[in-house]
């Protein structure tokens, strides 16, 4: 049995120690808000926070996460985290949606380590989560929107 | 959505008596393209339906008759109901609908979502359905007020007269008692208070924080999941299966043959994947083991040979390339490809007792319903399917085979829902890709540089043949000819055939399908007509469009946006191309660069688009943003190669989709005309890759006929 700290909650999970993070919070917690797309960290859909760094919990195994404060789509809040959903709300940013929760977990880590982003490093910092829909525009358009909104 | 929720199907029979709520009906002649196919022989008449109802708490719900799978159907179709209901959009509740006749897409003959129909099959239906419920509100009001229904007013959910005023919560259930009024009239598009305006998606909300339940996300209580091992080979079958080192694997309740593959069924996800590593299976690898794209092109090339099935003809073409002062000749070629949806195909299915219960994203709910009840052995009358939010579609959930997969697995535990969930290597291999195909065009320039001959020929595979047999008529399929039967160009000798050549792969529906293997070939070729005539390539087509004042229109629009024409400095071009589709008029400028390391950029891109009335302006820009990545993926280096059968590719590093930094800024000129709304969902692709061919021809000279551009040792940045 494995002991994890999940959007402040801690939380039992009976899983063998090789299971991704992904899989243990989709199955094993029925968290379904983190998204699988590949399991090879290529597309960024199962992103989540490890202590506040975006991570891709399809190739983090359980026996990782011991002390790790994780944070999932379902848990995100704080000022950034409003910032960027208010920012994807008013820019209407998701068409299927399914990879919008990697994405706006990227944009929220992005957003807190550089409140000012230039599109250079919007590029570095979301070039790991692909959107097949091809929201990439107003994703770019909704995280400096989100800047400006923390600015003001 | 779980599988203790009640039953959608239950529902359309008793939602006319559920605490008085009013249910919309309608009857609609079944009509349209595929109404002869095979997916809808045995659909009864059309009969009263339901798509509005409005609770006595004055909740008021679009039971949406389409799948939401980006393309925004869940607002633009409950704009056209909230239009004429007099409610605010935002007011309303999106459920997703069951299996029914009622909601066959009458453009297609099925219950289907693709096409690029959704808002063009629903735009009179919708409305209609919103305007007999608020008719019906209003006369409940009046009968009650004994004052005639036309001093009452509808607006903003409450029907009013002078100082009376009824929610339309309060009137539903006298409202539902009244006869259904025919021949409602609908707004003039100069009334329209929501529709072509800007509003916000209904859905994004969710969307923004993982809470909408896609396929993917469906739970039921007891459930388990699989995980399917499947020939390497496409078309191939299990010969025989050792599978005694997986049923000792922790977790595992059954391993199951289903004919093209072996299942895993484990108590978690992750277990079932394992113990399917842990598999040995022996195959009958079928015809399809000596199938390489070399072999392809080979079958296709030689069937090109053959006369095939005239698309389109006048003049006569053979005698005015004769006497033409210049002839151009070209063949252009087009690679498989795979759909890449980012939710991998997966099913929810339970079979037990009473039926068979299918959660799934779909964009074919009533072909969900056969394939579940052909390899579940229930009836089809038994079998429910509860449509999710789909993470993405392009066409591959068209097909159902993973929907029938999930039932033949399910059928193996009775009573034990089951997941299945494909991985992505699954979903990169075992796909129904996108028609490789080859194109054969001949032109002819008379003395004054005018266009007098055009000569197409289409090689492909047909993908209708395969799922509706019966539709392609005197060798003409309707997905392979769209996108050359509607060519906009007026030349006065013309002649379009095509050729289904099958080549021993099953093929899909891929976003816009034939549209863009067709307006690569066309649009690339007249671009090679324009520089051998000597003139510019807008101004070549313009001269062509002198019939067509839309398409002029958008073409003339999309170059003065991009500055056609005007000096761009070293290392930079613009390509051009032009084409109606699904009833929407749109031309594309892609300006390009090169890089210091010899790689080319794509910068911008460039569309005019006449969508006739924009139903969601801000969703149709969405669609061609989206649409113009899809339009990138077939153009850059995406492909699908097999080798002795077997798919190569496997998961993202080695089936590349556009990421962030590789994305060009997407301008939209729209330019709405007419009254009634064009098709959106497939328009933004198909123009990509020839306007980019194009581009690159002005910038090197170098003319490239294949698509991926990469095969022509192109590289990107
Ligand atoms: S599922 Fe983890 S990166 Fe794709
Ligand atoms: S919105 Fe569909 S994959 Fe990004």
């Amino acid at each position: 049995m494995a002991t994890l700290d999940i959007n402040g909650k801690v939380v039992d999970v009976e899983a063998a120690p090789d299971t991704p993070l992904l899989w243990v919070l989709r199955d094993h917690l029925g968290m379904t808000g983190t998204k699988f797309g590949c399991g090879m960290a290529l597309c960024g859909a199962c992103t989540v926070h490890l202590d506040g760094v975006p991570t891709r919990s399809c190739i983090t195994p359980l026996a990782a996460l011991a002390g790790k404060k994780i944070t999932t789509i379902e848990g995100v809040n704080g000022k950034v985290a409003e910032a960027v959903q208010a920012a994807w709300d008013h820019i209407d940013v998701p068409q299927c949606g399914y990879c919008q929760s990697g994405q706006v977990l990227a944009a929220t880590a992005l957003l807190t380590k550089n409140p000012k982003p230039s599109d250079a490093d919007i590029d570095t910092a979301m070039s790991g989560n692909l959107c097949r829909c091809g929201t990439y525009q107003r994703i770019r358009a909704a995280i400096h929107d989100a800047a400006k909104s923390l600015e003001a | 959505m779980n599988a203790t929720n009640v039953s959608r199907r239950r529902f359309l029979e008793t939602s006319a008596v559920l605490g008085g709520g009013l249910v919309i009906g309608l009857t609609l002649p079944l009509r349209g393209a595929l109404a002869h196919s095979k997916g809808s022989a045995n659909t009864p008449p059309v009969q009263a339906n339901a798509w509005v109802r409005i609770g006595p708490d004055d909740t008021i719900t679009l039971i949406c008759h389409r799948n939401e799978m980006g393309q925004d159907v869940h607002t633009s179709l409950a704009l056209l109901v909230a239009e004429e209901l007099e409610v605010d959009v935002d007011k309303v509740e999106v459920k997703q609908a069951p299996v029914d006749p009622v909601y066959v897409n009458a453009l297609l003959g099925a219950q289907i979502t693709g096409g690029s129909s959704s808002v063009r099959d629903a735009w009179t239906k919708l409305r209609e359905a919103g305007a007999t419920a608020r008719t019906q509100l209003v006369a409940a009001a009046a009968n009650e007020w004994k004052v005639p229904a036309a001093d009452c007013t509808a607006k903003d959910g409450v029907v009013s007269h002078g100082d009376k005023h009824r929610t339309y919560g309060e009137l539903a259930a006298s409202a539902a008692k009244l006869p259904a009024p025919t021949n409602v009239a609908l707004k003039k598009p100069t009334e329209f208070t929501q529709i072509g305006k800007h509003q916000h998606r209904l859905d994004t909300p969710a969307k923004a924080r993982g809470k909408a339940i896609f396929g993917i996300d469906t739970k039921a209580p007891g459930m388990v999941y699989a995980s399917l091992e499947q020939c390497p080979v496409i078309g191939g079958k299990v010969l025989s299966v050792d599978d005694s080192k997986a049923k000792s694997m922790p977790g595992v309740r059954a391993v199951v043959n289903i004919g093209e593959g072996v299942a895993v069924i484990a108590d978690h996800y992750w277990n079932a994947k394992k113990a399917r590593e842990a598999l040995a299976i022996t195959w009958d690898y079928g015809p399809g083991v000596g199938l390489d794209n070399a072999k392809i092109e080979a079958t296709l090339k030689e069937g090109a040979k053959q006369d095939g099935s005239v698309i389109r003809q006048h003049g006569d073409v053979d005698a005015a390339l004769k006497s033409a002062t210049k002839k151009v000749e070209a063949e252009y070629r087009l690679q498989l490809l795979a759909h890449a949806t980012l939710e991998p195909m997966n099913c929810l299915a339970l079979v037990s007792d009473t039926g068979c219960d299918i959660w799934a994203s779909t964009q074919f709910p009533q072909g969900a319903q056969g394939v579940a009840a052909a390899r579940s052995g229930v009836p089809a009358a038994k079998v429910q399917i509860f449509p999710q939010f789909i993470g993405g579609g392009f066409g591959r959930r068209l097909d159902v085979d993973f929907i029938g997969q999930a039932a033949a697995i399910a059928k193996a535990v009775p009573g034990t829902p089951v997941k299945l969930i494909w991985t992505r290597e699954d979903d990169t291999r075992n796909d129904f890709y996108r028609p490789a195909s080859y194109h054969a065009l001949r032109g002819g320039i008379d003395a004054k540089g005018d266009l007098v001959a055009f000569d197409y020929k289409f090689a492909s595979a047909s993908v209708t043949n395969r799922m509706f047999p019966g539709v392609t008529k005197n060798g003409l399929d309707p997905l392979m000819t769209e996108g050359a039967i509607d060519l906009t160009y007026d030349i006065p000798n013309e002649r379009q055939r095509v050729v289904i050549q099958e080549f021993g792969l099953r093929v899909g529906y891929w976003r816009s399908v034939s549209h863009a293997l067709n307006a690569f070939a066309i649009e690339g070729f007249v671009d090679e007509l324009a520089h051998a005539a000597g003139k510019d390539p807008v101004a070549f087509r313009v001269t062509l469009l002198g019939k067509q004042p839309r398409q002029q229109a958008v073409l003339e629009r999309a170059a003065k946006a991009a500055g056609w024409g005007r000096k761009l400095g070293a290392g930079k071009a613009q390509g051009i191309a032009s084409m109606e589709s699904y009833g929407t008029h749109q031309a594309l400028v892609v300006d390009i660069s090169k890089t210091a390391s010899g790689a080319i950029r794509i910068d911008k891109l460039t569309y005019a688009i006449d969508p006739g009335i924009a139903v969601h302006p801000d969703q149709v820009i969405a669609q061609i943003q989206g649409g113009a990545v899809s339009g990138l993926i077939n153009t850059l280096t995406a492909k699908i190669t097999l080798k002795e059968g077997r798919v190569e590719q496997s998961n993202f590093h080695n089936y590349q989709l556009p990421r962030m930094n590789q994305m060009p800024k997407i301008d939209v000129v729209l330019m709405p005309s007419g009254d009634a709304p064009g098709g959106m969902g497939e328009v933004g692709v198909p123009l990509v890759a020839p306007a980019i061919a194009n581009a690159v021809f002005a910038l090197t000279g170098q003319r490239v006929r294949t698509l991926p551009l990469a095969d022509a040792k192109l590289t990107f940045a």
